[in-house]
């Protein structure tokens, strides 16, 4: 088992290389540069503070230094935010974010495995129909829409939320940005639990509890186990769709999480912290993808033997 | 059997509906009435309705607007069906050239001087009233959205599927080659596609759009690059199945080249799982393109797509909701029925359900 988590982390190092290399060359060929402001600098400011980044040396070598910076552990200084390391922006938008990821995701599992597990028990019925329906409408439904909707909705009509904006520690603010990242999951959750769920209800051993006697629920419960497996290893993709969302959630929503560091950050042509914010991205979705399969061989003991 | 119609009943009536849609957008424009790039400058944010415009509670601050341009003041006026009855009133002699302000604004025809009073300072006059039908309403510039939200359709619709064809051709082709190889060089090549699933790709598309400047080509390119490792896996799982299978043994007994297998037995025998992927990629596409749009990466003015009138929209949410409603509807109408289609589509591919 620790030689699998070995082996895995070890192969998400090439690609982490290639996420760095990709988003540092990718910025640098492109034209504009982080001091380009709307009143340009003078030439001889412009060529100091080009010196004091480090950005006047051959590409070559800022690529090497910064590697050799990021073995260390240093993410190098933000180009756009003042006295602030990439680091130190992170650790501010990072709690944020994780928040809002977390609380989707658990909002998503939730509603979404328990929609899916009523549709598959309730298999053609009116309950099932509507709740395909939903989840097909969900998955239709994006985000940049249903976050304006729900705006006008709690914000503007009803006035119960606030409509964007972060105070620290007042939960009122993550609600609308909760659930407009978790609705899309949540249809995606209810098909996949209701697909694999009815396929186990329907196989042999389920049959001979039902025919046995055994109360529903107990019938249910021991489907789930198998059942789930599809939905864990979908926890992977889903954990990264939801990073990917936060990033217009928190730009709708007006959180400062990494999401909109990152834009900020893309537009100023902050180099450092939108590479910062992309490897952190990586990281996460690799370490939450070995996850997700770690919690599959857990649930399922053929996987368990193969490894 | 009967659920099985059902299902086939919505993945029809979606296909219906995606068929009315397509041709909305390709002829739609035309019978519109309006140019998608005609600005009214005095119906701006009219919310949808299906009375003609000008309706009465725009024909006073109209008229205020162009009387001012005029230098003169709105006297009196009275509709009378098509027609207004207008007095205008000055300090000075109303100059008579100022009276083409009237049909400029659009909502009026050339007007004609009935009577002229007290030396020229009041004005009589006869106007036209000219009929404009703005069934979804006006945009901020007072464009008419119908017209617009129909051009953005050829444009979402056709980002969709070409970003979605040059997805499908990167998918198969890898997927068939790596499945038909097999060996050393599958695992290779399935290696590579584990480490790009790794990558966080819609970070690396947004970044492409800001630094190098958004452009639609560059736009279909980098989506094209982000959705084609779904469709490889499944075509390599399709092939590695087909590889052994008599009729692809005979053709290597024949000896057809490994190319020719490829192209001849193994790629269309891969096709219905193809398609229903494909199917399921245009709407993701689609909401990529709108998702990119949305944030200013994608379609640029004056080029128009669903998400970019959907940011326009939320923009102006509190003032005229009906600007998000309007290109939404469409998306999501899109959307729905591509899903559903795709889903009736896998359904009855399923030999489990037959």
């Amino acid at each position: 088992m620790i030689g699998l988590i070995l082996r895995r982390l070890g192969q998400g190092v090439p690609t982490l290389l290639a996420v760095v290399a990709l988003s540092f060359f990718l910025m640098r060929l492109a034209p504009g540069g982080p001091f380009d402001l709307e009143r340009p600098l003078s030439p001889a400011a412009m060529e100091n503070l080009r010196k004091v980044y480090g950005l006047d040396r051959p590409l070559i070598a800022q690529f090497g230094s910064y590697l050799a910076a990021l073995a260390r552990g240093d993410l190098g200084p933000s180009f756009s935010f003042r006295d602030m390391s990439v680091a130190g922006l992170i650790a501010r938008g990072l709690p944020v974010s994780a928040t809002l990821g977390v609380l989707a995701l658990i909002v998503a599992c939730i509603f979404g495995i328990g929609l899916g597990c009523i549709a598959a028990l309730r298999r053609d019925g009116w309950i099932d129909r509507a709740i395909g329906l939903g989840a097909a409408l969900t998955l239709s439904l994006p985000s940049f829409v249903v976050a304006p909707l729900l705006q006008i909705a709690f914000g503007l009509t009803l006035r119960w939320l606030p409509l964007s904006g972060w105070e620290e520690g007042d939960p009122r603010h993550l609600i609308l940005p909760v659930l407009t990242l978790a609705l899309p999951q949540i249809g995606a959750l209810a098909r996949m639990t209701r697909a694999s769920l009815g396929e186990v209800l329907r196989t042999q051993p389920v049959r001979t509890m039902r025919a046995f006697g055994l109360p529903p629920v107990l019938v249910t419960r021991h489907a789930l186990r198998g059942a789930l497996l599809p939905v864990v290893a979908y926890l992977g993709p889903l954990a990264a769709a939801l990073l990917t969302g936060s990033v217009v959630v928190e730009t709708i929503f007006g959180l400062p999480g990494i999401g909109r560091y990152f834009v900020e950050g893309a537009v100023n042509r902050d180099y450092t912290l939108v590479m910062g914010v992309v490897l952190l991205v990586a990281v996460l979705v690799i370490v939450l993808n070995l996850a997700a399969d770690l919690a599959c061989a857990w649930l399922d003991p053929r996987l368990r033997a193969g490894s | 059997m009967i659920r099985r119609l059902a299902r086939a009943r919505s993945a029809v009536a979606s296909l219906v509906v995606l068929a009315l849609l397509a041709l909305a957008c390709l002829v739609g424009p035309a019978f519109t009435g309006h140019e998608p790039d005609r600005f009214y400058p005095d119906l701006r944010q009219l919310p949808a309705g299906l009375t003609a415009q000008p309706d009465d509670a725009q024909l006073k601050p109209a008229l205020n607007r162009i009387a001012f341009r005029m230098r003169a003041r709105v006297a009196a006026f009275a509709r009378d069906g098509d027609r207004l009855n207008l007095t205008l009133a000055a300090d000075q002699p109303i100059d008579r050239r100022s009276l083409v302000y009237l049909p400029r604004s659009d909502l009026f025809g050339a007007p004609s001087v009935v009577a002229e009073e007290e030396g020229g300072r009041r004005l009589v006059l006869d106007v036209p009233i000219r009929h404009l039908r703005l069934l979804l309403g006006t945009d901020v510039h007072g464009r008419d959205l119908l017209t617009r939200s129909l051009v953005a359709g050829r444009v979402s619709l056709a980002v969709g599927l070409t970003a979605t064809l040059v997805a499908l051709l990167i998918g198969v082709g890898y997927g068939a080659v790596a499945g038909y190889a097999g060996g050393a060089v599958d695992a290779a090549m399935m290696r590579a596609l584990d480490a790009l699933y790794a990558l966080p790709f819609v970070f690396f598309v947004i970044l492409l759009l800001v630094f190098f400047r958004a452009s639609l080509g560059l736009m279909l390119l980098a989506i094209a690059a982000v959705e084609w490792l779904d469709m490889a896996r499944i075509v390599r799982a399709q092939t590695l199945s087909l590889r052994e299978r008599d009729f692809v043994r005979a053709a290597r007994a024949l000896g057809l080249s490994a190319g020719g297998i490829v192209l001849r037995h193994i790629v269309p025998n891969t096709l219905g799982p193809v398609a229903v992927a494909a199917t399921l990629l245009v709407p993701r596409v689609i909401l990529l393109e709108s998702f990119l749009s949305f944030l200013g990466l994608g379609v640029q003015e004056p080029q128009t797509s669903w998400g970019v009138l959907i940011a326009e929209g939320a923009r102006a949410i509190e003032a005229a909701p009906h600007m998000l409603a309007a290109p939404a509807a469409f998306l999501i109408a899109t959307l729905v029925s591509l899903n559903l289609l795709g889903d009736g589509l896998a359904d009855a591919l399923d030999p489990r359900t037959a």
